[in-house]
């Protein structure tokens, strides 16, 4: 289009005025409100003994998923990709149900399986305990290593694999030093956007969790039990804090993009 | 195969896939029936269940329409303009994925809500449901767009310019044909996220039966007075929802990989 200055400007104020009114001006609001009066309050708010357990509990519901994911969805690409087998579009096609799915439709299936009067009954308890979070936690974080791993295989194509196969490498082999060296940002990508959805769950988590105070509470689940109880400060802390890892998510994601668009 | 997971690989991908995802969505399809046919229909056309399935979809397709408009402007200004702080503002339009959907609703409240500063408060009406749902999806049709307008031709434009065509003919008849595709999977996207959006809109939509309660505050509630296979019920027609849209989303994927090409 002709570069009209009036245009240009009209569509920058627009545009970012969207964006401040959505985005920025709430966000920026509530780090106003958590810190108006001082650290002081909020550190202690979320060092508090409900705070910490959820803070670590939190931290090892992401340790068990993102890396079962990560396996999961570097075979599942490569699968995809460089495999031959009927029923790819099948699986093609269930690997994105759980972006499009309702969190709380995944807890209650959840719930259906392992609950009171489900199909499979453990040795130990899932529903209302931790394995139940971690299951939750893995089944909506499922899709982001593979979306993100299968273009760049595509991308760089097998012929280096094939090289390597013809000079006498296995499968192994060729794997660590040609395969995953190609694609270790596409990876590391899918990684932070696993690990941010993983800390973040809510609905999901809040299904199969029972909300028992100090065993079964994420740092998600805490945010909505402080709003709940009209705590809006101790709410306010751990939201700060869960915002924190989002900012650290779009940091990494920011100095990630150009080196897995790169290859 | 070479460079493939081999066969043990397929079978492990094929094992987890189904635990972690098949099962226990087959066990969700199964047990709504689980009161026979009769009770998955009573369940399922239940008044407050039809409002709050007609209230999600209503909803989702705005908000599907909204993002089409808004998502393309951004998409645009971000390639084509150039301002102080644009790598920033880029960077900025993924928060709503890396933002915990809880923590939107805090946010959400903090603006909107009963202590507003702008002595406004939206909660516990469609409005707040809208800028909840409009906050979360913001990102899908920028980030399917952006892509395109940077590849766009620019000789074309230019070409009309010089033919005398204005800036919304150039827009309406050279730029949007490109765009479409990429407009329309985003505007996907954003439906079926809202659809089943749950974690935002929990704390400022008020979640009042008739008038605001979205199909998955619905279902939670039906979950929390043990009414399980009730909201399954529910949650079958949001899973069939989802798969359509899903099917669309790939056949405009295929569409959009023949106008290219």
């Amino acid at each position: 289009m002709r570069d009209d200055r009036r245009v240009r400007l009209g569509l920058r104020i627009l545009a970012l005025g969207y964006l401040a009114v959505l985005l920025v001006v709430p966000v920026g609001l509530v780090f106003y409100r958590t810190f108006e009066h001082g650290l002081a309050p909020v550190w202690s708010s979320v060092t508090t003994p409900a705070a910490v357990h959820a803070f670590w509990l939190t931290i090892e519901i992401a340790l068990i998923a993102v890396p079962l994911n990560t396996i999961f969805g570097i075979v599942t690409a490569l699968a995809l990709v460089r495999g031959r087998f009927r029923g790819k579009g099948a699986i093609d096609a269930v690997i994105n149900l759980p972006f499009a799915l309702s969190p709380v439709v995944i807890g209650l299936a959840l719930l259906l399986v392992y609950g009171r009067g489900g199909w499979v009954h453990l040795p130990f308890q899932v529903i209302f305990s931790v394995p139940g979070m971690v299951l939750a936690t893995i089944f909506v974080s499922l899709p982001f290593v593979v979306r993100e791993v299968v273009p760049v295989l595509r991308e760089v194509g097998d012929e280096q694999e094939q090289a390597a196969a013809t000079l006498g490498a296995s499968r192994w082999q060729t794997f660590w030093r040609i395969t995953l060296p190609a694609i270790r940002w596409g990876v590391a990508f899918g990684v932070v956007l696993t690990t941010a959805r993983a800390v973040g769950e809510f609905g999901a988590v809040s299904v199969v969790s029972g909300r028992i105070a100090g065993q079964t509470d994420t740092l998600t689940l805490l945010v909505e039990k402080r709003f709940q109880n009209f705590d809006l400060a101790g709410a306010y802390a751990a939201s700060a804090l869960l915002a924190l890892i989002s900012l650290a998510t779009l940091l990494a994601m920011t100095v990630l993009k150009p080196r897995k668009d790169r290859g | 195969m070479v460079g493939g997971p081999g066969a043990l690989g397929l079978g492990l991908a094929t094992l987890w896939l189904s635990v972690i995802v098949l099962v226990p969505l087959a066990a969700l399809l199964a047990r709504s029936t689980d009161g026979g046919l009769d009770a998955f229909w009573s369940a399922v056309t239940s008044r407050q269940a039809v409002a709050a399935l007609k209230l999600t979809l209503g909803c989702s397709l705005a908000v599907a329409a909204i993002n089409a408009v808004t998502g393309t402007l951004v998409a645009w200004v971000l390639v084509r303009d150039r301002f102080r702080g644009k790598g920033f503002i880029n960077a900025l339009i993924d928060l709503p994925f890396a933002l915990p959907t809880i923590v939107v609703g805090i946010v959400l409240l903090a603006l909107w809500g009963p202590t507003s500063p702008l002595g406004v408060n939206v909660i516990a009406t469609k409005t707040a449901v809208m800028l909840a749902l409009l906050f979360v999806t913001l990102p899908f049709v920028v980030r399917s767009v952006q892509p395109v307008v940077i590849e766009l031709d620019r000789e074309m434009e230019e070409a009309a310019a010089s033919l005398g065509a204005g800036d919304l003919t150039i827009f309406r008849r050279i730029v949007l044909p490109n765009l479409v595709p990429a407009i329309l999977s985003g505007a996907a996207m954003s439906f079926a996220r809202a659809v089943g959006e749950f974690g935002s809109v929990v704390l400022i939509a008020g979640n009042i039966p008739f008038k605001t309660q979205l199909a998955s505050v619905y279902i939670f509630g039906q979950i929390e007075s043990d009414n399980p296979i009730g909201a399954a019920a529910v949650s079958v027609v949001l899973l069939g929802l989802s798969l359509a849209v899903l099917l669309a989303i790939g056949a405009l994927g295929r569409w959009g990989a023949r106008h290219e090409g």
